[in-house]
């Protein structure tokens, strides 16, 4: 078995009386693309900074491609590229001297740096911007530049913190599109995002985080599979309609004015709820990531 | 994640300096004008009004302070709101420890950086103040070493005001509680010794600047200085020590 990117152990974050990572465990293989998914506050970000080695872990085991973060920070760090939330992009600086700078950080060359900014720049599309300083770029702009930057040691592991939040669909397809391609060429990939479809058809595995703990951990489709079943069958909250469910047996989940029956075989239900319920709408869909979220997290508001 | 600083921390301070490059045009003259408009409304307008001390006129008596003052208010200024600025709004610092540099690399950057703007404040005043002849060139280039060392202390000052500070708005609290009092009374605009003896021991226990104006003089004016050496020692303990807290403190604020 080769050496995992990522293994935590039950990996522990407290800020004060608050426990912000629960004794996590997960393991992260080299060449994957690994989500975490869960509602704000549910423990994702500094999971991901604690593996940035940027924040110390409280307690628990933490090791990034075999080294343990709290005694070969410096070592992993030069690995690893990351893609803070926030945009800390140097908005006095143009596209270019924003690569160039970052660049010597990891004690790259003139040369050198000057080659990989210029083959990132073609690489996200920034090529008219190229000089431009970057306080004048759009939000996707800046956000793809931050992940060309991420990119400039050319990192084993990258690390995204909700990298398409805020910007619009095309934006968010490239972005996409260029994770892909880099997920291609063998990089191991970590990102966070609210995006679950998304999530969904972007991370080989995931896990869905709440109040600092790993309720979920898989493939997305065997996670849906295996909570929510194939399908999810939509129909009206009605009196009569849940009166006649709960007579046939039928069990079912009230989300605002829809009632969901989740099932492996949606075919033969329906039919039995079209003859013995006759509801005034009715519809069948596939289950998604999202509904086994919201069942896993619940409905409530999060902050 | 214990101290650990190498060279890398001239990576911190290219990073400023490649800013500075690029925006020098608009903030290398404010602080000159400012020396110069002292130097005018001081040394020439009340200066008539005042008579010669230790046998020099006003306008050179004020000159050597004047560039301390300049040299106070380059590093503290650059390490207060410019790296709260860069700090807090910018997140320059989240983006550089995400890198192999430490965050104690950061701060003592930042420092170097902020007597960076020290020193070249002063190789820019002084041929200026030469040319009003109120100091003597090339004697008083011994005033750029000086900067340097003042600029690390008041740069380290700065940085401990900047991990203390809740807002950008609280800044203004050590300006006026220990930056204005300081410019005023340190021996700056009239000679220290006019000042109670209880008060100038205060003076020199917790005023950096007093120091540093002493030295300036020292270096700039024919005047004996008998302290001038212990002065030099006081900035270079203070400036060891201070870098220490501010390191610390920035850790405290920034590694949570």
């Amino acid at each position: 078995m080769t050496q995992p990117a990522i293994l935590a152990e039950g990996l522990e974050k407290r800020f004060g009386a608050l426990v912000a990572v629960d004794r996590c465990s997960f393991v992260v293989n080299e060449g994957e693309v690994f989500g975490f998914l869960g509602p704000n506050g549910a423990g994702k970000t500094s999971t991901m900074r604690m593996i940035a080695c940027v924040s110390p872990k409280t307690g628990g085991r933490l090791e990034v491609f075999g080294l343990d973060v709290n005694e070969r920070p410096r070592e992993i760090k030069a690995m690893i590229g990351v893609v803070s939330q926030e945009n800390n992009l140097d908005p006095d600086l143009s596209v270019y001297d924003n690569l160039v700078v970052f660049a010597r950080f990891f004690e790259l060359d003139r040369a050198e740096a000057a080659r990989r900014a210029d083959e990132l720049i073609e690489f996200f599309g920034l090529g008219e911007k190229r000089d431009t300083v970057i306080e004048v770029l759009s939000g996707g702009m800046k956000r793809r530049l931050t992940i060309a930057r991420a990119l400039i040691n050319r990192p084993r592991l990258v690390i995204l913190d909700e990298p398409t939040t805020g910007l619009d669909p095309q934006a968010r397809a490239l972005i996409w599109e260029r994770l892909r391609t880099l997920r291609d060429r063998g990089s191991t990939i970590l990102l966070s995002t609210h995006y679950l479809e998304e999530a969904e058809r972007f991370c080989d595995r995931l896990v869905i985080m709440d109040n600092g703990k790993i309720l979920i951990e898989g493939r997305p489709d065997e996670i849906v599979s295996s909570r929510m079943g194939r399908a999810v069958i939509e129909t009206v909250d009605d009196p009569a309609v849940l009166a006649c469910l709960a007579r046939e047996g039928i069990a079912y989940e009230r989300f605002g004015d829809l009632v969901h029956i989740t099932t492996n075989s949606p075919e033969p239900l329906i039919q039995r709820l079209v003859s013995s319920c006759n509801p005034s709408r009715l519809s069948v869909r596939n289950a998604t990531l999202e509904d086994v979220f919201l069942r896993l997290t619940g409905r409530g508001l999060k902050d | 994640m214990d101290g650990q600083i190498s060279w890398r921390v001239r990576h911190v301070w290219g990073r400023n300096l490649q800013v500075f490059l690029r925006t020098w045009k608009v903030s290398f003259l404010p602080p000159l004008f400012d020396s110069l408009f002292f130097l005018i409304a001081l040394g020439y307008g009340l200066g008539q009004f005042v008579q010669e001390i230790d046998g020099v006129g006003y306008a050179r008596f004020v000159a050597p302070a004047i560039v301390a003052i300049g040299i106070m208010n380059a590093s503290y200024f650059e390490t207060t709101y410019g790296s709260f600025v860069r700090m807090y709004y910018q997140k320059t610092f989240d983006a550089l420890i995400a890198t192999p540099i430490t965050i104690e690399e950061v701060i003592v950057g930042e420092i170097l950086w902020g007597a960076t703007k020290a020193v070249i404040y002063t190789a820019l005043i002084l041929p200026l103040l030469a040319v009003f002849g109120v100091i003597s060139l090339p004697d008083s280039l011994l005033l750029i070493p000086l900067a340097l060392l003042g600029g690390l202390l008041f740069g380290a000052i700065g940085l401990c005001f900047t991990a203390w500070t809740p807002s950008i708005d609280t800044l203004s609290y050590p300006q006026f509680l220990f930056i204005t009092p300081m410019m005023v009374l340190s021996g700056t605009f009239f000679p220290i010794e006019s000042l109670p003896l209880p008060v100038q021991y205060v003076a020199y226990a917790v005023m950096p600047l007093a120091h540093i104006v002493s030295l300036a003089r020292a270096l700039t004016l024919p005047a004996a200085a008998p302290f001038a050496l212990v002065s030099l020692a006081w900035l270079v303990v203070a400036t060891g020590l201070v870098m220490f807290i501010a390191v610390r403190q920035m850790r405290r604020r920034l590694v949570v």
